[in-house]
């Protein structure tokens, strides 16, 4: 089946070859070339939660490759009427043929998946998984280092909560990656996850201290604290601008380090980092058009020609 | 179990013993079988004992009730080396295995708040997959979630 749910529905083959299909989308990603190559396809947009790039860069890859989109959100649909996910999922399978899923709720995905035929790509699943943001983070990563073995990534926030970093960090696993884990402690990555990691084989460590990791790191990610997950406001306020960087941060930090963050940002990265060589954030969010392009036609079973002209 | 252990209670005329029961989780397994209450059944309870196989024992019987192979499923979510007869006038009658599948369907719910499965009117079973056997690991096949062992038995369908 063509589903993305976790990180471990893709071998480290298939990811690495959707990396290289999504290189090879870049001129359809920006618009030079236009390759129709999923015309007569509908995919369904099932976003019952807020979202703006992944939303966004989903119906542009559709659009760029010749297909359509359906969009749908559960505020003013039958879902605040009290439809279940398997009942709104039900209709989605007769509607399209490939269903990207953003939910509050931990499991939706797989639930959806369970529930249809149709290819569910999970684009968030409450505080579970982002499998299709970790692959534009790879993507973004090998663009800058042409490698993952042996570089030093430094997940940064709310690791508890932080779905994109739960999955980011299963792949990164894979692919030899030094992980370090810097959160507070009531944010830290949940226990069944560092023990994946582990048993991947992977040196992870944890600290609540970012400053001191900077000099040595390829790659810092940083992440939001995510006001949304709290039920305790107090909490929030706690932790809320708990790491923050600024340029001058960044003074002794390797030559080619890149910074990234998922976004939307609030304050863990100061606007004065955006011109400096590190920023790499708003390039990545464009990343998420060729990958995602990749990946829809991995799902829907089309073939990308070997050369894109 | 030789005669002497027998002893500790009377022997049955007919229904189910179960031994070799982790040391300490006898009420717990009363609870996964829904034994704990409304039902007439004379129910015998060992706890402690000492036993080769585990160190100390828990021992269980259930009068005039022989034990289906769902309530069995059950069982084996936290005894899953323990040993099942079937009493039939006062003798062995059959001995079943207890065996610990790979996922586990409407047996018991995922305990996590926030997974899909908590709104009760969703259709779809409740699925947990069993990713290790010793100790017992027990995740959500939909959230993915780890299931806390200690509190299993309130989780049961």
């Amino acid at each position: 089946m063509g589903d993305l749910i976790t990180m471990n529905d893709l071998t480290n083959e298939e990811i690495i070859k959707l990396l290289d299909d999504a290189k090879k989308m870049l001129p359809v990603a920006k618009g030079d070339i236009y390759l129709p190559l999923l015309q007569g396809k509908v995919l369904a947009n099932m976003f019952f939660e807020n979202s703006t790039r992944t939303r966004m860069s989903f119906e542009t890859a559709m659009k760029r490759l010749g297909g359509e989109v359906l969009n749908f959100t559960s505020a003013g649909s039958s879902v605040a009427k009290g439809e279940t996910l398997f009942d709104t999922m039900q209709m989605i399978d007769g509607y399209a043929d490939v269903a990207v899923i953003r939910h509050p709720r931990q499991g939706a995905a797989q639930y959806s998946a369970d529930a249809v035929n149709i290819p569910i790509l999970n684009a968030g699943d409450g505080a579970g998984n982002h499998p299709t943001q970790t692959l534009l983070d790879l993507f973004t990563i090998r663009e800058a280092h042409n490698k993952f073995k042996g570089l030093n990534v430094v997940l940064v926030g709310d690791l508890r909560y932080g779905r994109t970093a739960h999955s980011l960090s299963n792949a990164l696993a894979r692919f030899g990656v030094n992980l370090t884990l810097v959160a507070p402690d009531s944010l830290k990555m949940p226990e069944e996850i560092v023990s994946d990691l582990k048993s991947l084989g992977c040196t992870v460590s944890e600290t609540d201290r970012l400053y001191e990791q900077i000099k040595n790191s390829d790659v810092i990610y940083m992440t939001r604290i995510q006001k949304e997950r709290f039920h305790d406001q107090d909490e929030y306020a706690k932790v809320s601008e708990i790491y923050t960087l600024s340029e001058s941060d960044l003074v002794g930090s390797k030559e080619n380090m890149i910074i990234m963050h998922p976004l939307p940002r609030v304050n863990e990265i100061n606007p004065n980092v955006d011109s400096t060589k590190h920023a790499r954030y708003f390039h990545q969010a464009f990343n998420g058009i060729p990958t995602r392009m990749a990946l829809l036609c991995k799902s829907l079973g089309i073939d990308i020609p070997k050369e894109v002209v | 179990m030789n005669d002497a252990e027998m002893r500790r209670v009377t022997a049955i005329c007919n229904g189910t013993v179960i031994d070799h029961i982790p040391g300490g989780q006898a009420l717990q397994i009363l609870r996964m079988l829904r034994l704990e209450y409304g039902i007439s059944n004379p129910i015998s309870l060992v706890m402690n004992v000492p036993s080769d196989k585990l160190g100390r024992k828990d021992v269980l019987k259930i009068e005039d009730r022989e034990l289906i192979q769902e309530e069995l499923d059950r069982l084996a979510i936290i005894a899953s080396e323990a040993s099942v007869a079937i009493i039939r006038n006062y003798g062995v009658a059959e001995k079943r295995q207890v065996g610990l599948s790979e996922e586990l369907v409407n047996i018991i719910k995922c305990s996590f708040s926030n997974c899909i499965t908590q709104n009760k009117r969703e259709p779809l079973p409740h699925k947990l997959l069993v990713v290790n056997r010793s100790p017992v690991e027990i995740r959500c096949s939909y959230c993915g979630k780890i299931q806390e062992m200690s509190e299993i038995s309130n989780q049961i369908i």
